[in-house]
């Protein structure tokens, strides 16, 4: 998702001046071919994300569109009130991206874990937040969001995400992506996450159930119509997501309450009872409750619980 | 041994060698990292800490906070062979289902607060150190920093503190090796006249070689340097110390050597005096 990223701003920073990168000392091998390009919209400001996110205020209010990028939780926890006051209630035009959502910097240990991201930007005012589920969501979110006139926080995984999509899909924001549809169980998910949900839902076809998959890049706002019409075309519902609870399950759950849509739901999030633990992405999902038998045990829990109230 | 410097030397070549095993088997980033930091480390765990391996928790123990946490393979290095754990811990460096993550990390035995996010480390000791000073103990601080984060605007609202409260038991090492992440701190941020924004700060300072054994001894015993100032060691080092083809390579910092590179460079430290 990283190249992705950036092959794509490139491509369009050719084309449209406005728009800058500001890096916080990150991004060796990565970043280059912008900066070398763009010499004169592009800074490393050093490791100094307050700095870092209060310039990109500054430099957006002249009618820039900066992107700002660090990894984990550098870009959003480092410098959050800068995010909050300078860029949010300003509703100013800065893009924050964040390179290793969820475990992806696995065995670096939780410090460099971004599992409450999304939480965290989506209380925040004005701010869309994006987390693609793979290469191809990537490329048609960094177009979006350079075309959304407003500040934006955009999570990726660290590299090596799997290509889901087949096709091009429509990607709007706000806009959940359907990918299968089904009347037992839709599964709902968001960021890097989604292959692995993909090939939950395939083994529960293959069992004999009618699985939908919705893919939610959008976090916030919440695409509420996609949720209510998938409660309404399936007999239960399932979030998955590489983070705490308070993202997208939290969100979704919410919609559904508030709608009176009682349908049989659960939603899959991070356990943070092992915070101090090493390991690869793999192993992390896997020991947070995240692996794709934990998914489809939970799936199996909830047709059964539907069959029940059904 | 009645030479302690050749014990800290031994000390330090063993450590360069671990951390050098640990990250290529885990084929981690850091290597320069840690190799550059190796010789002030092992003077601290040989000379300087007020420490009991039996005892991590000891309260009346020295602290060594590692600001810069993405070096923590050598820490854990210097712990184990403190005796902290045992040695063969160390194989499971950032190994699925081990303590010993990437950054520092609390939980492993003679750790005293986990970093990773770098400029917070600073802030942790000043906060030790005020509370020794108020409960009249007698243990010291150390926080071991990176140049880099003197690019966080938070590493510098300690130092403004730390010397308003005459915080004499709080010691400041930079480990001073001109390179971050993505570029020299010439290119990226320059930090010089490092040592006289440190003294306009209130600090008493000190310039030394970090790979010069006399020179760390001689600035760990003279600590502080002047009572009633908390005291900074600014450690001239190079990164990837030790290993030829790493020195001053920025490359260094996200690559992990191979089997072969891996052989040269315990054969280099070996070999060293
Ligand atoms: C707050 C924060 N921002 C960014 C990073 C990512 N990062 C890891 S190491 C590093 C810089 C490395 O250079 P330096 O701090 O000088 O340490 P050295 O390895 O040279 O000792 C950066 C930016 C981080 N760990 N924490």
């Amino acid at each position: 998702m990283r190249n992705t990223f950036i092959d794509t701003l490139t491509e369009l920073a050719a084309a449209d001046p406005r728009i800058w990168l500001v890096t916080g000392d990150l991004g060796f091998s990565v970043l280059e071919r912008f900066a070398e390009r763009f010499p004169g919209r592009y800074l490393n400001v050093g490791v100094a994300e307050q700095n870092m996110t209060g310039m990109a205020a500054g430099i957006s209010t002249t009618g820039k569109v900066v992107f700002t990028y660090s990894i984990a939780n550098f870009p959003v926890m480092r410098c959050l009130e800068q995010v909050r006051n300078d860029i949010c209630y300003h509703n100013l035009n800065v893009k924050i991206v964040a390179v290793g959502g969820g475990f992806g910097y696995g065995s670096a240990g939780y410090t460099h874990h971004g599992l409450e991201d999304l939480a965290v930007m989506s209380a925040l005012p004005n701010m869309t937040v994006l987390a693609p589920g793979d290469p191809v969501e990537t490329r048609l979110a960094v177009r979006a969001i350079v075309q959304h006139p407003a500040p934006c926080y955009l999570r990726l995984g660290k590299g090596g995400e799997p290509v889901v999509h087949t096709s091009e899909p429509r990607f709007e924001i706000g806009k959940a992506i359907p990918l299968m549809s089904g009347k037992d169980l839709t599964l709902i998910s968001t960021g890097g996450i989604l292959s692995i949900v993909m090939s939950a839902a395939r083994a529960l076809e293959a069992a004999g159930f009618s699985v939908g998959v919705l893919s939610m890049p959008t976090v916030s706002p919440l695409d509420r119509d996609a949720v209510l019409a998938a409660a309404a075309a399936s007999r239960a519902l399932l979030t998955v997501e590489e983070h705490a609870p308070g993202g997208l399950g939290s969100r979704v759950a919410e919609a559904l309450a508030v709608a009176g849509a009682g349908i049989p739901f659960a939603m899959l999030t991070a356990d943070r009872s092992h915070l101090h633990l090493a390991g690869s992405q793999d192993y992390l999902r896997d020991h947070s409750g995240l692996s794709l038998e934990a998914i489809l045990a939970k799936a199996r829990d909830l047709l059964a619980s539907g069959r029940n109230a059904g | 041994m009645t030479d302690p410097h050749l014990d800290t030397r031994a000390f330090a070549k063993s450590i360069r060698k671990h951390a050098l095993r640990m990250v290529h088997r885990a084929n981690t980033s850091h290597i320069g990292t840690c190799l550059s930091m190796a010789d002030l480390l092992a003077a601290l765990y040989t000379q300087v800490l007020n420490i009991d391996p039996a005892q991590p928790a000891w309260a009346a123990r020295d602290r060594l906070i590692l600001s810069k946490g993405h070096g923590a393979a050598i820490l854990y290095a210097a712990l184990a062979e403190r005796g902290f754990f045992p040695p063969d811990w160390l194989e499971t460096f950032s190994q699925d289902g081990s303590l010993l993550t990437g950054h520092v990390n609390h939980r492993v035995p003679g750790i005293d607060f986990s970093t990773g996010s770098l400029g917070h480390g600073l802030s942790v000791a000043c906060g030790m150190a005020i509370a020794a000073r108020r409960d009249a103990a007698a243990y010291r601080v150390f926080a071991l920093l990176s140049d880099g984060e003197l690019d966080e605007g938070s590493t510098w609202e300690p130092i403004l503190f730390a010397p308003q409260y005459r915080l004499d038991n709080l010691v400041a090492i930079v480990d001073f090796n001109k390179i971050q992440s993505f570029g020299t701190v010439a290119e990226v941020l320059e930090l010089q006249p490092l040592a006289d924004k440190w003294r306009a700060c209130r600090w008493a300072v000190r310039e030394i070689d970090g790979h010069d054994h006399t020179q760390i001894a001689a600035a760990l015993r003279d600590l502080p340097f002047e009572p009633g100032k908390p005291s900074v060691i600014i450690a001239h080092t190079v990164k990837g110390k030790g290993v030829s083809y790493m020195e001053g390579q920025l490359a260094w910092h996200y690559k992990a050597p191979n089997a072969q590179q891996l052989a040269q460079a315990l054969a280099e430290v070996d070999a060293a005096p």
